[in-house]
């Protein structure tokens, strides 16, 4: 579903990826830990291209992100094209970023209406079962800063939901959250990731990463240190940063 | 030791003499001025009575309000325009927003004025066409050039000016998370400002408009300048036949007063509507604060 080859990405003079050389398959959850600054968010915000990788080549499903192989050439995706490609791949953000001006129904509505063309009402029964599946039935018409930052940020998984997409991408969905309220959202992810879904969740929760994680990948200073299946990472770590990492946090 | 002293003594409330001065001070002044507004005959109240409703006075009003209408829709829809262009990532399309907001607020506006109303006398046809090419139509600009489009292009284009920046400020003050996570979802750069960014930053563009458009229904009595009747240039017109120029000040004030009193009302509820979501409990409106009051209730 996703490939990275050798994937770099400076931010002016700072070289923030230094080859990233990753592989998700279908229907597989990967966890991407490391300390800050490691790079793994800007991994994540290269793949719906909200940053654009500098060199090295970046696949979904096959196609190259931000750009299209015509012949011997390589053409850059329009604007509008850009857009297509990322209302396939869904993303929920560290501070939720909902949308403050429209109501949880709203904001689950308003890319599929707007973006898609779907009818109002087909999205409107559409996001009704997608804010019950995450367990906010009856606050439909409620706005983001009436609600806690739990139920925000399941919303906005509800709202990522909505656009279908075939690839969900999490950067550190409870960082921002109360300790009580991280078990909610990730009760959400779980229920998520045994439906099938491809996620890549960059994360703290060691634990969530063990439980739910196909893949778990240690990443320090814009590189992959490690990586394999997440109860071989965690208790037997190959690399000494990773151990001096996981003995800070576990 | 911890039982409460309140409930077995007295309390005596601070005192605040200073503020008792103070108010009488204000009170007799507001009486001074009450009494000299009454008692003065010059002011002629009953000449101001007669023409408070004055056929022309009100022709006058109804001119004031229309070219404040007009002229504040152009500098709106025209300062939004500015603003994203300002915001252009093209260095020519945002250049040129800085040049335009840089001369239009350098210049008066009464100057601005004078201009649009005197360019017939020196360009003399207008036409449309390829540039530097060939033309398909073209006309003299005095057909164009009224008092009253060049009282709208001099307040509009100035009005455009000031009304950019207040809508860039805005829009820099949405968070930038919004646009990503508008992008996200698949909008485009355009669907995200009219969507996402517009809708959000209005909430900080909605009260310096409201001010700029008080101040534009003022400013429409500049046109005096260039003799398009309304309120102010009907009222010197007036008292330049009857000699009466303080009563007709006087009227032409209070249509003014009245006429921004509407508006503080106007601005008060368009406020309220772009607040939603911003707060989590909007505040009662004074009219449902009346009705609750009637109702016997407090909150």
């Amino acid at each position: 579903m996703v490939q990275a080859v050798s994937v770099h990405k400076k931010f002016g003079s700072l070289e923030v990826l230094k080859g990233i050389d990753l592989t998700v398959e279908r229907g597989e959850v990967m966890c991407i830990i490391g300390p800050s600054g490691s790079g793994k968010s800007t991994f994540l915000r290269c793949i719906n291209h909200l940053e654009k990788v500098d060199s090295g080549q970046l696949y979904v499903d096959g196609d190259l992100v931000g750009y299209e192989r015509r012949s011997d050439k390589l053409y850059e995706l329009r604007d509008n094209e850009v857009a297509r490609k990322r209302a396939e791949i869904g993303m929920v953000f560290q501070r939720f970023n909902l949308f403050p001006h429209m109501t949880a129904m709203e904001n689950v509505t308003c890319a599929p209406v707007h973006v898609q063309g779907v009818q109002r009402a087909k999205a409107k029964s559409e996001g009704e079962r997608l804010l019950a599946r995450v367990g906010l039935a009856g606050r439909e018409h409620t706005y983001p800063r009436q609600l806690s930052g739990g139920q925000q940020q399941r919303v906005a998984i509800a709202r990522a939901l909505a656009m279908e997409p075939k690839l969900m991408l999490f950067d550190e969905p409870t960082s921002a959250l109360d300790p009580e309220l991280v078990g909610e959202v990730l009760d959400v992810m779980r229920d998520l990731a045994k439906s099938g879904m491809t996620m890549i969740v960059v994360t703290h929760e060691i634990g969530f990463a063990r439980e739910v994680g196909d893949a778990l990948v240690f990443m320090d200073d814009g590189v992959v240190v490690e990586a394999g299946a997440p109860r071989d990472v965690l208790s037997n770590p190959q690399h000494a940063r990773t151990r001096d990492f996981l003995s800070k946090v576990l | 030791m911890a039982t409460p002293v309140r409930d077995e003594l007295p309390v005596v409330p601070v005192r605040y003499p200073g503020r008792w001065v103070a108010a009488v001070v204000v009170l007799v002044l507001i009486a001074m001025l009450a009494h000299w507004l009454v008692a003065t005959p010059g002011l002629h109240w009953d000449v101001v009575r007669d023409y408070l409703f004055n056929s022309s006075i009100l022709t006058g009003v109804r001119r004031t309000i229309v070219l404040t209408i007009i002229a504040m829709a152009t500098g709106i829809v025209l300062g939004i325009l500015l603003a994203v262009m300002r915001l252009s990532p093209n260095p020519i399309v945002s250049g040129f927003a800085w040049l335009y907001i840089w001369f239009f607020r350098g210049t008066p506006v009464l100057v601005q004025l004078l201009f649009w109303y005197n360019l017939p006398a020196v360009v003399h046809s207008l036409s449309v066409g390829v540039p530097f090419g060939p033309s398909w139509a073209h006309t003299d600009p005095k057909t164009i050039i009224t008092q009253f489009t060049a009282a709208i292009l001099g307040l509009g284009l100035n009005e455009a000016a000031y009304m950019a920046e207040i809508a860039r400020a805005g829009i820099l003050s949405v968070d930038e998370g919004q646009t990503e996570a508008a992008q996200s979802l698949g909008m485009t750069r355009l669907a995200t400002m009219r969507r996402i960014v517009l809708p959000q930053a209005m909430r900080v563009i909605i009260p310096p408009t409201g001010n700029e458009t008080i101040s534009m229904l003022k400013s429409t009595s500049l046109v005096f300048a260039i003799g398009y009747m309304e309120l102010l240039t009907t009222a010197q017109v007036i008292y330049g036949r009857t000699f009466q120029t303080i009563p007709l000040l006087l009227t032409a004030s209070i249509w003014y007063l009245a006429l921004t009193s509407v508006l503080y009302v106007g601005q008060y509820y368009v406020e309220r509507y772009f607040a939603r979501g911003s707060t989590r409990q909007l505040p009662p409106t004074p009219l449902q604060r009346v009705r609750m009051l009637a109702m016997g209730r407090t909150h």
